[in-house]
C-alpha cells in the first residue's frame, strides 16, 4: 500500500444508510481507512468497501446521521485500519473501535497491527491438544475445551450465557501458571448491565488486570460492531503470539455483529441469502472464528468462546447454523432445562466439542474419560426418548430397563449437570459423579465402555451408598437468574 | 502479445481492468503492484472481470494488470505427494518459509522441488514409437508410490529419438526427446495441465470393484465403487469431516487427494499431524506417502476456494493416468458453491435459487463427471480410477436446498447424515433409511468372490430387520413397546443390536476405526444368527426377557472394538458360544414347561 496519500475529498455523491459515496476519487484503495469530518467538525471513521470509476463506497462506523452532501470531508489515509498494541493494553478498557474508553491515554504502541489479521497458514498451526479445566462438570466431562479451540455458546434471550462464560473465565484462569493467562472480552451490542456483570466478575477473581475489554454497547453505533471483534482478536493474537500468553477471547453477542453486517449488505443492495443475511456471512464469520488456535514455534494460544443468541431459540437460523459450521463444536443452552432451574442449562445432546478427543485420555485426563462421556451421552439420550414415551404411555407402559433409564436422566440433570455458580469441580469429582450415574444402570448396558474400565470403576449396586441419589440430590439452590 | 491493462474497480475478490482486449477467458493474470494471482472470468469490450486468488486489501485503481498467456494450470510431476497446497497449487509449507505463520500475499513458489533428484528408470528405447499419454519412464516418488513419467496427453504421437540412461536427475532434466509432425519436443519429468480441462483417456469402464473403506455402514450397507461418485450431506457436526478423514485414511486406493474447501484450518492440521504417523495396513508405510492435500480454509480468499476443487481433481486424474486407483474427498462442495455464488453476485448475474447462479447444476455435473474407471491413453495398458466423494453442508440441515438437490442428480452413492442420530451420538450418523448406493449389485460380485458368497443375503436380511424396525417404531411411539407381540419386540431388540454392534463405529477407537471386510461380514452374521436363534427360542416358548438378558449380548455388541482383525477367529468362537447359550436356555425352558 502506498504511503501517506492523504488526499482530502469533499465531493460527496450520496449518503444512504451506513454508507457514504465519495465522488471524484483519483487515489483510494480497497479496504482503506477514511477519516471523515462532518459539517459540524465532528470526526468519524470509515472504510472503503468498493472503489472504481472515480467513486468510493465508504462504510461509516459511527453512522451517517449528521453527514451532509455539502460540507463533509473525507480523507483517505493510505492504510487499512490498525490497532496499536503493547503489553500496556492489559487491564485497559477500549471502545468498539479500539479507542481508550477508561479515561486513560492511548497506550504507547509497540506496533500497529491490521485489525483484519491474516489467514493462519494451516501448515503452521499446532494442533490443539491441551485440556483446559473449567471446573464445570458438563464441560470438562462431556464437552472438553482445549487451548486454541473455538467453542461458542448458543443461547436464547434471557438465558444465562454470560454467567456461564464468566464462570469459565474465572475458573479456567486458576489452573496452570496464572501469569501467562489473559482474557479478552468483546461486548458487541450488549446491554450495559451485561458488560458490567462480566467486568465485576473479572474484578472479583482478580483477573481484571490480566484482561482487555472492548465495549460496544447496545446504544453505541451499530456499524462499529463490524470492527469490535476484529480489534479484540488483533489484541488477542498479539498477547498470544507475541507475548506468549494463553488468551481466552469472549465475544458477545455475535448475533448483533451479524445484524450489522446485514445492514451494510442491504444498503449496498446485494442479493440477500437466507433471512436477508448476505451470502458471504459464512466467509465473514469464518474470518473471525478462524482467528483462534495455536502456532508452531509460539507459546501462546487463542481460545475463543463466542456467544450468540439464537433468534426464537432456532438453531437452524443462519447465525447459529453458519457458526456451527465454522466453530469446533458448540454449547447449546436449553430452554427446558433453564425453566427447570438447572444451571448450567446445557443441552448436552445438541452440544459438541470436536477437539475433545485429542484433549482427553491417558496422560491428559484419565483413560476412561472418552468412554465414560460416550456412555453418558448414550444414557442421557435414551432417557430423553423414554421420557417422551412415558408422556404418552405412562410409566406403566415402560419396560424395566426403560424405567432405569428414566431415573438415570434425572440423576444426570441433578447430580452431574447442575452445579453452583462458584462451584469449581475437579476432574476426578466430575468423572466420579459420572460413574455414579452409570452404575445405576446394569453393567450389560454399558456397551461403549471397555471391560477393563468397567472392572475398575463400575460400582455394583450393593457398594453404592444410596441408590436413590436422583431424588436425594435434587436440592434447589443457586439457580441462574 | 500479453495483455497489459489497468485496474479500474475493486470490490473484495472482484477486480475490473481495462486495456485487456487481448486477454483470453480463464487466462491467469498478475494483478496490481504486488502481482496477486487472478483469473479472467468475463470479458466485455476491453474490460476484463477478474477473480483474485489473494486478499485485495490495499489494491487501488490505476495499478497494472498483466496477462500470462496461460490458463490456470497445475504442475504435474514427482514431488506432489505428501504436500499441502492452497487452492492454486502453491505449497503452504514453502510459503511458510517465506512468510511465516500467516499466509503472505504475492508469494510465488514452485509447486514441487525442482532441484530434488529422482532415480529415473527409462521404459522406452530410442526409435520406439509412442502415443500421447504413454509411459516413458518411472521414478520412485515415495516408498509407496511408483510415479510413471508420461508423454503429456495433448502431445501428438511420435517417435523417441533420444532417451537418457537410468540415473538420478532433477525434474527439469530432459529425459527423452520425441519427434512428432511438429518437430522434436523435449520431454521432462513434469508438464502442466489446465485445471478446468478434464484429462483425456481411451475408454471408460463400469465401476464394479468396491472401494473398501473399513467403515461398516459404508462397505456393508451403502458401498461405493472405485471410480464411482458419492455425496455425504449433513448439518454441522453430523460427521462429514470425520467420515471423509476415515475414507482418506483407510480406503484401499493408491493415492488420496484431500481437498479442504472453505473448512477449518485445524482440520487440515489434523491430517498433517496424524497421517505421517498412521500406518497403511496394506503397505506398512505412513499414510502421508500416498496423500496430497489441497487446503483453502474458510478464511482464505474465496476465489481460490472455487479453484481448489479443479486443482484437486486434476491432480487425481494425473495419478489415475498412471493406472492407479485414486480417491478424492472434497470437504465441502457447498463452500465451493458459495464461492461461485459470491463471484456471480459480484458479476451482477441474474441469480437462480437462493442466489446461486443458474450454472450451479452444470458445474456440479462437470465436477462429478470427472470421476470414473478408465483405460489410460497410450501404452502400456493401464486401468486407473478416480473416486469422488463430496461433503455437502446444507444450510439449516435442510436437504431441499439447491446444492444438495443438484448434487443428488449427479452421484450414485448417497450417505445422508442425520442430525437426530448425531444428537443421540449414533456415529457415523448415516441414516440407514434415507441413504442408498447405486453400486450394490455391481459390487456384490466382488464380495462373493473375495469374501463370501453369503454377503448379499446377510446384508439383505439384516437390512430388512432395520426396515421393519422403522415401521414398528411408529407404533411404539404411539402405544408403547408393550403393545407389540414378542416376535416384533424381538425385531426391535435385534435392530438395536445391529445399530450398536455394526452401524455405530467409533473413529477414535484404535480397533473400531477400521473393520476388514471379513470382520464386517462376521459381525453381521453373528447378529443375524442371533435373530434366527432367538426366533426359534421364542417358538419353543422361551420368554423374551430371558433372551434379552442373555450374558452373551454385551460381548456381541462390544466385539467390534474388543476383537481385532488379527483375532478374527474369536468371532467364530463368539458365534459358537451364542449357539450354546441358546441351547442352554431352550433346554432349561423346555424342562420348565414340561
Ligand atoms: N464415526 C465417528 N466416531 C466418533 N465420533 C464421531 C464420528 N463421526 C462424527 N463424530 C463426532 O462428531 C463430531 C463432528 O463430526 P464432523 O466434524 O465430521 O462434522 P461435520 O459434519 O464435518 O461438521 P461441519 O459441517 O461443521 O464441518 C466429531 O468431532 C466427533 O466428535
Ligand atoms: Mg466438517
Amino acid at each position: 500500500m502506498s504511503d501517506s496519500i492523504n488526499i482530502e475529498y469533499t465531493k460527496i455523491a450520496e449518503i444512504k444508510g451506513p454508507l457514504m459515496i465519495v465522488d471524484g476519487i483519483t487515489q483510494a484503495s480497497f479496504d482503506e481507512l477514511v477519516e471523515i469530518e462532518t459539517p459540524d467538525g465532528e470526526k468519524r471513521l470509515g472504510r472503503v468497501l468498493e472503489v472504481g470509476h472515480g467513486k468510493a463506497i465508504v462504510q461509516v462506523f459511527e453512522g451517517t446521521t449528521g453527514l451532509a452532501i455539502v460540507g463533509t470531508k473525507a480523507k483517505f489515509i493510505g492504510k487499512t485500519m490498525q490497532m496499536p498494541v503493547s503489553p500496556e493494553v492489559l487491564g485497559r478498557v477500549f471502545d468498539g473501535l479500539g479507542r481508550p474508553n477508561d479515561g486513560l491515554p492511548e497506550p504507547i504502541a509497540d506496533k500497529f497491527l491490521d485489525v483484519n489479521g491474516e489467514p493462519m497458514n494451516p501448515e503452521q498451526r499446532e494442533y490443539p491438544t491441551s485440556f483446559i479445566q473449567t471446573g464445570v462438570s458438563v464441560i470438562d466431562g462431556m464437552l472438553t475445551l482445549v487451548r486454541g479451540q473455538k467453542l461458542p455458546i448458543f443461547s436464547g434471550s434471557g438465558m444465562p450465557h454470560n454467567i456461564l462464560a464468566a464462570q469459565i473465565a474465572r475458573q479456567a484462569s486458576v489452573v496452570g501458571t496464572k501469569e501467562d493467562f489473559a482474557v479478552v472480552f468483546a461486548a458487541i451490542g450488549v446491554q450495559y448491565s451485561e458488560a458490567q456483570y462480566f467486568k465485576r466478575s473479572l474484578e472479583e477473581s482478580g483477573a481484571l488486570r490480566r484482561s482487555v475489554l472492548f465495549l460496544n454497547l447496545a446504544d453505541d453505533p451499530a456499524i462499529e460492531r463490524i470492527i469490535t471483534p476484529r480489534v479484540a482478536l488483533t489484541v488477542a493474537e498479539y498477547l498470544a503470539f507475541d507475548l506468549g500468553m494463553h488468551v481466552l477471547a469472549i465475544l458477545t453477542d455475535m448475533t448483533n455483529y451479524s445484524e450489522a453486517l446485514r445492514e451494510i449488505s442491504a444498503a449496498r443492495e446485494e442479493v440477500p441469502g437466507r433471512k436477508g443475511y448476505p451470502g458471504y456471512l459464512y466467509t465473514d464469520l469464518a474470518n473471525i472464528y478462524e482467528r483462534a488456535g495455536r502456532l508452531k514455534g509460539k507459546n501462546g494460544s487463542v481460545t475463543q468462546v463466542p456467544i450468540l443468541s439464537m433468534p426464537a431459540d432456532d438453531i437452524t437460523h443462519p447465525i447459529p447454523d453458519l457458526t456451527g459450521y465454522i466453530t469446533e463444536g458448540q454449547m447449546v443452552l436449553g430452554r427446558d432445562l433453564f425453566r427447570k432451574g438447572i444451571y448450567p442449562s446445557v443441552n448436552v445432546l445438541m452440544s459438541l466439542s470436536r477437539l475433545m478427543k485429542d484433549g482427553i485420555g491417558e496422560g491428559k485426563t484419565r483413560s476412561d474419560h472418552s468412554e465414560v462421556a460416550n456412555q453418558l451421552y448414550d444414557a442421557y439420550s435414551r432417557s430423553q426418548e423414554v421420557r417422551a414415551l412415558a408422556e404418552i404411555v405412562g410409566r406403566a407402559g415402560l419396560t424395566g430397563i426403560d424405567l432405569k433409564y428414566l431415573d438415570t436422566g434425572d440423576m444426570f440433570e441433578n447430580n452431574f449437570l447442575k452445579q453452583n455458580l462458584d462451584e469449581n469441580r475437579s476432574l476426578e469429582e466430575t468423572l466420579s459423579r459420572a460413574w455414579e450415574i452409570l452404575s445405576a444402570l446394569p453393567e450389560s448396558e454399558l456397551t461403549k465402555i471397555k471391560d477393563k474400565h468397567i472392572k475398575q470403576y463400575y460400582r455394583h449396586q450393593n457398594q453404592q451408598q444410596s441408590t436413590n441419589v436422583g431424588v436425594a440430590a435434587a436440592v434447589s439452590s443457586s439457580n441462574a437468574t | 502479445m500479453v495483455a497489459k491493462g489497468r485496474i479500474i474497480w475493486v470490490s473484495g475478490p472482484a477486480v475490473k481492468a481495462d486495456g485487456m482486449s487481448t486477454v483470453k477467458m480463464y487466462e491467469t493474470v498478475e494483478v496490481g503492484d504486488s502481482k496477486l494471482v487472478g483469473e479472467v472470468i468475463r470479458l466485455t469490450g476491453d474490460t476484463a472481470f477478474i477473480q483474485v486468488y489473494e486478499s485485495t486489501s490495499g489494491l487501488r485503481p490505476g495499478e497494472s494488470v498483466t496477462g500470462t498467456g496461460q490458463p490456470l494450470s497445475v504442475l504435474l510431476g514427482p514431488g506432489i505427494i505428501g504436500k499441502i497446497y492452497d487452492g492454486i497449487q502453491r505449497p503452504l509449507g514453502e510459503i511458510a518459509q517465506k512468510s511465516g505463520s500467516y499466509i503472505g500475499r504475492g508469494v510465488h513458489t514452485d509447486p514441487v522441488d525442482m532441484k530434488k533428484k529422482y532415480h529415473f528408470q527409462p521404459l522406452v528405447r530410442k526409435s520406439d514409437s509412442v502415443g500421447s499419454g504413454s509411459v516413458i519412464g518411472s521414478v520412485e516418488e515415495t516408498p509407496l508410490l511408483n510415479h510413471s513419467i508420461m508423454v503429456p496427453p495433448d502431445f501428438k504421437n511420435g517417435t523417441i529419438v533420444d532417451v537418457i540412461s537410468e540415473g538420478d536427475y532433477d525434474i527439469e532434466q530432459v529425459v527423452a526427446t520425441l519427434e512428432t509432425s511438429d518437430g522434436k519436443i523435449p520431454l521432462k519429468m513434469y508438464h502442466k495441465w489446465p485445471v478446468r480441462k478434464p484429462r483425456p483417456y481411451t475408454e471408460r469402464y463400469d465401476p464394479t470393484v468396491p472401494l473398501i473403506t473399513g467403515q461398516r455402514v459404508i462397505d456393508t450397507y451403502f458401498p461405493i465403487a472405485k471410480g464411482g461418485t458419492g455425496a455425504i450431506p449433513g448439518g454441522f457436526g453430523t460427521g462429514k469431516t470425520v467420515t471423509l478423514h476415515q475414507i482418506a485414511k483407510w480406503a484401499d486406493s493408491k493415492v488420496v487427494v484431500y481437498i479442504g474447501c472453505g473448512e477449518r484450518g485445524n482440520e487440515m492440521t489434523e491430517v498433517l499431524v496424524e497421517f505421517p504417523h498412521l500406518i497403511d495396513p496394506r503397505s506398512n508405510r505412513p499414510l502421508m506417502e500416498r496423500t496430497v492435500l489441497v487446503a483453502n480454509t474458510s478464511n482464505m480468499p474465496v476465489a481460490a476456494r472455487e479453484a481448489s476443487i479443479y486443482t484437486g481433481v486434476t491432480l487425481a486424474e494425473y495419478y489415475r493416468d498412471m493406472g492407479l486407483d485414486v480417491v478424492l474427498v472434497a470437504d465441502s462442495t457447498s463452500r465451493w458453491a458459495e464461492a461461485l455464488r459470491e463471484m456471480s453476485g459480484r458479476l451482477e448475474e441474474m441469480p437462480a435459487e437462493e442466489g446461486y447462479p443458474s450454472y450451479l447444476a452444470s458445474r456440479l455435473a462437470e465436477f462429478y463427471e470427472r470421476a470414473g474407471r478408465v483405460k489410460a491413453l497410450g501404452s502400456p495398458n493401464r486401468t486407473g480410477s478416480v473416486t469422488l466423494v463430496g461433503a455437502v453442508s446444507p444450510s439449516g440441515a435442510d436437504f431441499t436446498e439447491p446444492v444438495t438437490t443438484h448434487t443428488i442428480r449427479f452421484i450414485k452413492t448417497f450417505w445422508a447424515l442425520d442430525t437426530r442420530l448425531a444428537y443421540s451420538r449414533h456415529y457415523p450418523s448415516i441414516n440407514w433409511m434415507n441413504s442408498y448406493s447405486g453400486y450394490l449389485e455391481d459390487v456384490s460380485k466382488w464380495w462373493k468372490e473375495s469374501v463370501s458368497s453369503e454377503w448379499y443375503d446377510l446384508r439383505a436380511y439384516s437390512y430388512n430387520l432395520l426396515q421393519r424396525e422403522d415401521t414398528l417404531k411408529e407404533i411404539v411411539r404411539l402405544l408403547g413397546p408393550e403393545s407389540l407381540p414378542d416376535e416384533e419386540k424381538l425385531i426391535l431388540e435385534v435392530a438395536r443390536m445391529i445399530k450398536i454392534g455394526i452401524l455405530q463405529q467409533n473413529s477414535f477407537d484404535k480397533v473400531d476405526t477400521y473393520s476388514s471386510p471379513e470382520k464386517q461380514l462376521k459381525l453381521v452374521k453373528l447378529i443375524v444368527n442371533y435373530h434366527k436363534e432367538a426366533q426359534k427360542a421364542l417358538k419353543e416358548g422361551i420368554t423374551l426377557a430371558d433372551i434379552r438378558t442373555m450374558p452373551i449380548i454385551p460381548s456381541i455388541l462390544k466385539a467390534k472394538f474388543e476383537i481385532t482383525d488379527e483375532d478374527i477367529a474369536k468371532l467364530d468362537q463368539l458365534d459358537k458360544q451364542m449357539h450354546e447359550q441358546f441351547e442352554k436356555i431352550v433346554n432349561q425352558g423346555v424342562k420348565l414347561i414340561v
